[in-house]
């Protein structure tokens, strides 16, 4: 087995990781602050696309201001979403909250299926689409984009959750929700919160990728449980952790294909996600009680 | 009022309104389509074919006089769906014949149920083994994969690239073409020297192509449907992967080229001849059908027709000539049908006989490739 082509899989594997990472820390925000996984995380990343492609067309907006229109569109949905199918439950038991957020994914996957069709769309890259060599292997500009953006993130998250109120009062309710609030935090803002940051999150990933990956009303399936696997190895923390479990999956994934079998990539990835919640349901590097944010 | 008369005015007015219901008793066609689903981009053109057809031949009075009537049923790509839905088309809306379904999995489903209900069944999808060993009430406009594999081999064994690698999409169209990929290779004189398979909803395949880079193949087949070989075809490109690259007919469409951009050009694939209708020397017989379908298709739709929706309109004029020929009842239909010789429709000419109801020769795919964003025969 040459080096290149090791070179070749490791970073095919960290550049879809790395969306991987951003959706997990989707799911991992709304998980903390309310108790909830999320399943509509993956419909914001295909909002993301589809919005900025209607951005581009419709409203021949060029492409700067076509991804913060499109991201600013996907967090009111996440807003919406937020108000009207979270909020007005009295006592929420996490079964009923699962079940709304399923039934809010294929509602709006439906939705997105009338608006846009069932064809799939292209995204045109954000500079151009020259491939980039680095040593034996090849990657396209929009790849370091996408690493580069995560990590944009990653650091913004870090500083709003340690070094702001409304971070650290966020992180207050994950801890201890009742708690939070006896102290004066409302509990109920942070949720509307929570859902803020992680649909952004997740319309950022669907904008980053499309031009790669191409959009249709139905890619959120797929990225959104390959988000949750990444969220489960990093044991469900909003920090660095899901990042690297997303990152693992990625290039797992990419060296499985290359190495073992093409047949079994997916496999691979709920393989992992099964053992990891059969013997670290803390997560891979959870101590049991983990940074949880 | 004399009432010895009322019983004959009564059998007037019966029998004039009885006579007018006769007349105007359209003929029933059944259609199962996955319209919705995973395989919505079959079923959509090929429901939007099949009504097109149908209004343009009601518009110009019918056939024989008698207008048609489609009763068309969404399957969404379910094999269960599909067989209560046929089972419905015979016994409640009495049809006299069924086009579709959308794909191989739900029409092998739904053969027993035509085969029981004596109606003619002309299946929309392509799996060879829907007409082998042929069934006496199923019959296939679409082109056998077989068929695309022979035209991509032809041409490497001429070219002289006897070692291929195949990247097929792991679902039925995928798994029905690698295997006519493997089975034919022998034939043709190549070797496969990679075997790899994608997810229909991967979004990157770099590493089975850097597995084939790895490899001394001299061509890499791809076998999918949109948007998978859209994505391929960029990552060939990024990997600056200079081996010649050929696809299915599955992609056969300008949404391929829309997809895949810059990195379409220099791409082959077998293609039925809708996309190249316009290229067509006016000698080729199916010219004429091929012409009228992109025209009619593009007025009512304002899209660009695709060798999906004609197989819809191949089957629901199939229909229409056995009628023409003088089959008014299911099984006068399936006599006609398997008598029809040289029909030109969309998909290629067809000739039936009772040794083979696909119909279809090697002439039904021509070999395109991708030049300047528009596809170009191959010469």
């Amino acid at each position: 087995m040459q080096f290149d082509q090791i070179l070749q899989y490791t970073l095919s594997g960290l550049s879809t990781g790395a969306i991987y990472a951003l959706i997990g820390i989707g799911f991992s925000i709304i998980y903390n602050a309310t108790g909830i996984i999320n399943f509509a995380q993956g419909e914001f990343v295909m909002l993301g696309g589809l919005l900025t492609l209607s951005c581009l067309n419709v409203l021949k907006l060029p492409l700067w201001a076509a991804i913060p229109c499109a991201i600013a569109v996907s967090t009111l949905v996440g807003i919406l979403f937020e108000r009207l199918a979270i909020r007005p439950l009295r006592h929420p038991t996490p079964i009923n909250l699962v079940i709304i957020t399923i039934g809010g994914s294929i509602l709006l996957r439906g939705l997105a299926m009338l608006v846009w069709g069932k064809d799939t769309h292209s995204v045109p890259p954000f500079s151009g689409d020259a491939p980039i060599a680095i040593g034996g292997a090849t990657i396209l500009p929009q790849h370091i984009w996408i690493l580069a953006i995560t990590l944009i993130i990653i650091f913004i998250n870090k500083i709003y959750f340690y070094h702001t109120i409304s971070g650290k009062a966020m992180r207050a309710c994950s801890y201890n929700r009742r708690a939070a609030g006896l102290v004066g935090i409302d509990v109920k803002r942070m949720v509307l919160f929570s859902f803020i940051i992680s649909s952004a999150m997740g319309a950022v990933a669907g904008i980053i990728v499309a031009p790669l990956t191409m959009t249709a009303y139905d890619v959120g399936i797929m990225l959104g449980l390959k988000g949750f696997c990444a969220a489960i190895i990093g044991g469900m923390s909003s920090g660095l952790s899901t990042v690297i479990g997303g990152l693992i999956l990625g290039v797992l994934e990419s060296l499985g294909a290359g190495l073992i079998s093409s047949g079994y990539k997916d496999a691979i990835a709920f393989i992992i996600l099964l053992l990891i919640l059969f013997f670290r349901p803390q997560g891979l590097f959870g101590k049991a009680d983990s940074e949880r944010v | 009022m004399n009432f010895k008369v009322m019983p004959f005015v009564m059998a007037a007015v019966t029998l004039l309104f009885s006579v007018n219901v006769f007349a105007a008793a359209p003929i029933r066609i059944g259609a199962l389509f996955a319209v919705t689903g995973p395989a919505a981009f079959l079923g959509e053109p090929e429901r939007n074919s099949a009504q097109m057809v149908v209004d343009e031949i009601n518009r110009t009075g019918g056939v024989k006089g008698q207008k048609l009537e489609l009763v068309v049923y969404d399957t969404s790509g379910d094999a269960t769906k599909a067989v209560q839905l046929a089972t419905k088309l015979i016994k409640d809306d009495k049809v006299v014949a069924i086009i579709g379904p959308s794909t191989t999995g739900e029409t092998m489903a739904v053969i027993p149920v035509a085969e029981r209900g004596h109606v003619p069944l002309i299946s929309c999808s392509a799996g060879s083994k829907i007409t082998d060993p042929v069934k006496r009430w199923v019959f296939k406009t679409a082109q056998n994969d077989s068929l695309a594999v022979g035209r991509i081999y032809e041409y490497l064994q001429k070219t002289g690239q006897t070692k291929v690698s195949i990247l097929t999409v792991s679902d039925g169209f995928g798994a029905s073409g690698r295997e006519q990929l493997k089975s034919q290779a022998a034939k043709y004189g190549i070797t496969i020297v990679s075997d790899d398979t994608y997810g229909p909803k991967d979004t990157d395949m770099t590493a089975q192509l850097t597995k084939m880079r790895g490899t001394n193949t001299q061509a890499i087949i791809c076998w999918g449907t949109n948007p998978g070989p859209a994505v391929i075809a960029k990552n060939v490109r990024q990997l600056g992967i200079k081996t010649p690259l050929f696809m299915s007919h599955g992609v056969s469409s300008k949404k391929f080229i829309e997809l895949a951009g810059d990195s379409a050009e220099g791409i082959k694939i077998p293609s039925g001849k809708v996309v190249v209708a316009d290229m067509l020397p006016a000698s080729d017989k199916q010219k004429k059908s091929l012409m009228a379908f992109v025209r009619d298709y593009k007025k009512h739709y304002s899209a660009e027709g695709d060798h999906f929706g004609g197989h819809a309109w191949d089957a629901i004029m199939l229909i229409r000539n056995a009628i023409n020929n003088g089959a008014g009842t299911a099984a006068a239909i399936r006599d006609q049908l398997e008598s029809t010789r040289g029909f030109a429709g969309i998909g290629g000419t067809f000739n039936y006989s009772p040794q083979d109801h696909a119909g279809l020769g090697k002439d039904a795919f021509v070999l395109v490739e991708v030049k300047n964003k528009d596809w170009m025969i191959v010469k």
